[in-house]
């Protein structure tokens, strides 16, 4: 059963490589890598909220906050003090690992609509101080962040790069860094649940009472998992504002949260790969939904609204639990 | 110094009074289904925008009034119906969604409809200010702690003395009880989802003509509406009113004597401040839950 289990994780882990690294063969225009890029990174970001909603099974309404730290940390300190991407990105990870522990404390003991509550407070404060502290984050007008480096070697999307002997454009450098960071992302997510630490969080997820009886410290991994969720976040904010080259206090803001625990819940909490899916859905979406202009929002709305109420369990568990189904039937039939 | 004090405490207690509406919305929907209604802060914006479109084709006032309040109800109804008796065994955080979506969707309705200027709406009484003490108050306060006062009796006597709002009361308590003693409890959702809509929807109408209206309105009001509810205690009707106030007046406060920049940021730290010492708020039920 547990073979079985890390098996299906593996090709999980195996077919999101083949579709990262195939995807370049069939897109060339630089927007396409531009958006790829994008979704790669936040979809990031979602796998690590993902530990915290779908396995230990606690909400957070607050996560674009620690996405916003991420970002503003590396681009202030790469822009101002000359710092260097790496040692920004790191630091700021763990000042919002000690944000999120001083914090996560109190609240989780919380629960249901008051963890939520609290979570949207916490978020809510840090977008707001994004906003006000404009001689350090320029306010509601954003702020230029530098390119991304390491050691002196620069990510630029307008460089150009020799790979293996290949000469690539820069949006296509940055899309596969995107990838292949995503890609450690979502294995290092399945190998936390795999671990011991990932079973004591699925059996807070279906009792907590029942995980405090049998010895688990329900607090003390609820922080784990609520501190490793930020760090994600943190990590992937910072790369997305080295990416983009341009912040505003809407990466820290109430609608990306929201839109952060939407791809998790719409993609299939509890499934790496699903709530991958859940961020391709909902970047996608306006996209499609743009050529559509004022009915953009009312569409978007009833999308979201019909697929949770026909979907509760997100897009890719009903999926498998249909195929799984068909193939029950068929071979029932065969009998 | 003194007519400061009071007028930054009129502000408060006005801006809390719609809090406390917009919480005691949450709180009936909360009680009788456990679902925290992130569209409630749309009822609010119907009510003022139907209201301000309505008088601009020419219809009376009040009968704009009361149309809005029924397009408002009907919203309701159809939310409770169409989005949320559907997904009945949808876990909380899918149900928050779902309730996120509708939101959006009525929010694009509303923007499709009538556009995305702010809309001003005059005063209920003239523009005439009264003076108190140094302090000015607008005689449109007077209409939102005044009908706010109505509805809030009327929600009591509602709640203690009617049949109707005992069997939500019971519904809330205990479901399968409620259907037990032969209460419909599918017809008391549709009401609770009902009288919430028209609660928003006249906080909407008697605080536009103060904050103007606009499309995108709803999302801080119905925000602030849920922080209050989570200050008071989600569930308590009590707490819901406490919270509303208390909310206004702190946030009025912060933005009179502190930075106006961060008068919200004072409310989100205050929620956080309660929920750290008091996990259920200040009037939330001591809830023992059977594993």
């Amino acid at each position: 059963m547990m073979a079985q289990f890390s098996q299906f994780r593996l090709k999980g882990l195996v077919f999101l490589a083949i579709v990262v690294f195939a995807l370049p063969l069939f897109i060339s225009n630089p927007f396409h890598y531009s958006l790829a890029t994008q979704i790669a990174l936040i979809a990031g970001a979602v796998v690590g909220l993902n530990l915290l909603v779908g396995f230990a099974g606690q909400i957070s309404l607050g996560h674009a906050g620690f996405f916003g730290i991420g970002a503003y940390f590396s681009g202030i300190m790469t822009s101002n003090y000359g710092w260097s991407a790496i040692p920004a990105l790191i630091v700021g990870a763990v000042g919002v690992a000690v944000i999120a522990w001083v914090v996560g404390r109190p609240i989780l003991r919380l629960k249901g609509h008051y963890l939520s509550m609290a979570t949207l407070a916490v978020g809510f404060i840090i977008a707001i101080i994004l906003n006000n502290e404009r001689e350090l984050t320029g306010g509601p007008d954003g702020m230029p962040v530098p390119s991304f480096d390491v050691f002196g070697w620069e990510l630029s999307v307008f460089g150009q790069y020799s790979l293996f002997g290949m000469e690539i454009s820069g949006d296509l450098a940055w899309y596969l860094f995107a990838g292949v960071v995503l890609l450690a992302a979502v294995w290092l997510a399945q190998n936390l649940i795999d671990s011991p630490i990932g079973r004591a969080l699925r059996s807070v997820h279906g009792s907590e009472v029942a995980a405090s009886v049998v010895g688990v410290n329900t607090a003390k991994y609820k922080s784990l998992v609520f501190v490793i969720s930020a760090v994600y976040a943190s990590v992937m904010g910072a790369l997305y504002g080295h990416f983009q080259g341009f912040i505003t206090p809407s990466v820290a803001s109430f609608d990306f949260s929201i839109l952060l625990i939407t791809m998790v819940v719409l993609g299939g909490m509890g499934s790496t790969i699903g709530v991958i899916i859940g961020a391709v859905v909902l970047e996608l979406l306006p996209q499609l939904l743009a050529d559509f202009q004022e009915m953009e929002m009312v569409l978007f709305g009833l999308i979201l609204m019909l697929t949770m109420i026909f979907m509760p369990k997100g897009l890719l568990p009903t999926a498998a639990n249909f195929l799984a189904k068909r193939r029950a039937k068929s071979a029932g039939g065969d009998a | 110094m003194f007519s400061e004090f009071l007028q930054y405490l009129f502000t408060g207690i006005t801006i809390g009074a719609t809090y406390a509406l917009i919480a005691l919305g949450f709180t009936l929907i909360y009680n009788a289904s456990h679902v925290i209604n992130f569209a409630q802060g749309e009822f609010l914006m119907i009510g003022g925008m139907a209201t301000v479109s309505l008088t601009a084709m020419g219809v009376p006032m009040l009968l704009a009034i009361v149309l809005a309040v029924v397009l408002a109800g009907v919203l309701g109804v159809a939310l409770q119906r169409l989005a949320i008796a559907p997904a009945k065994n949808a876990d909380v955080v899918t149900l928050i969604i779902i309730t996120i979506g509708a939101s959006i969707f009525i929010r694009g309705l509303a923007q499709l409809v009538w556009g995305k200027e702010y809309h001003v709406m005059p005063n209920f009484s003239g523009d005439e200010p009264i003076q108190i003490f140094g302090a000015v108050l607008n005689s449109q306060s007077l209409w939102v702690l005044g009908v706010g006062s109505v509805l809030v009796a009327v929600l009591v006597y509602f709640f203690t003395r009617t049949l109707t709002g005992k069997a939500i009361l019971a519904t809330s308590m205990n479901k399968d009880a409620a259907r037990l003693v032969g209460i419909r409890t599918q017809v008391v959702l549709m009401l609770a989802f009902m009288v919430s809509a028209l609660l928003g929807s006249v906080a909407g109408i008697v605080v536009a003509p103060i904050t103007f209206t606009s499309y995108d309105i709803g999302i801080i009001l119905g925000l602030k509406g849920f922080v209050a509810a989570a200050i008071g205690g989600l569930g308590s009707g009590m707490g819901a009113v406490v919270g509303g106030l208390a909310l206004g007046v702190v946030e009025a406060m912060a933005a009179g004597y502190l930075s106006s920049d961060y008068k919200d940021a004072v409310a989100f730290s205050m929620i956080l401040l309660v929920l750290f010492f008091m996990p259920r708020g200040l009037f939330g039920a001591k809830v023992v839950e059977r594993v």
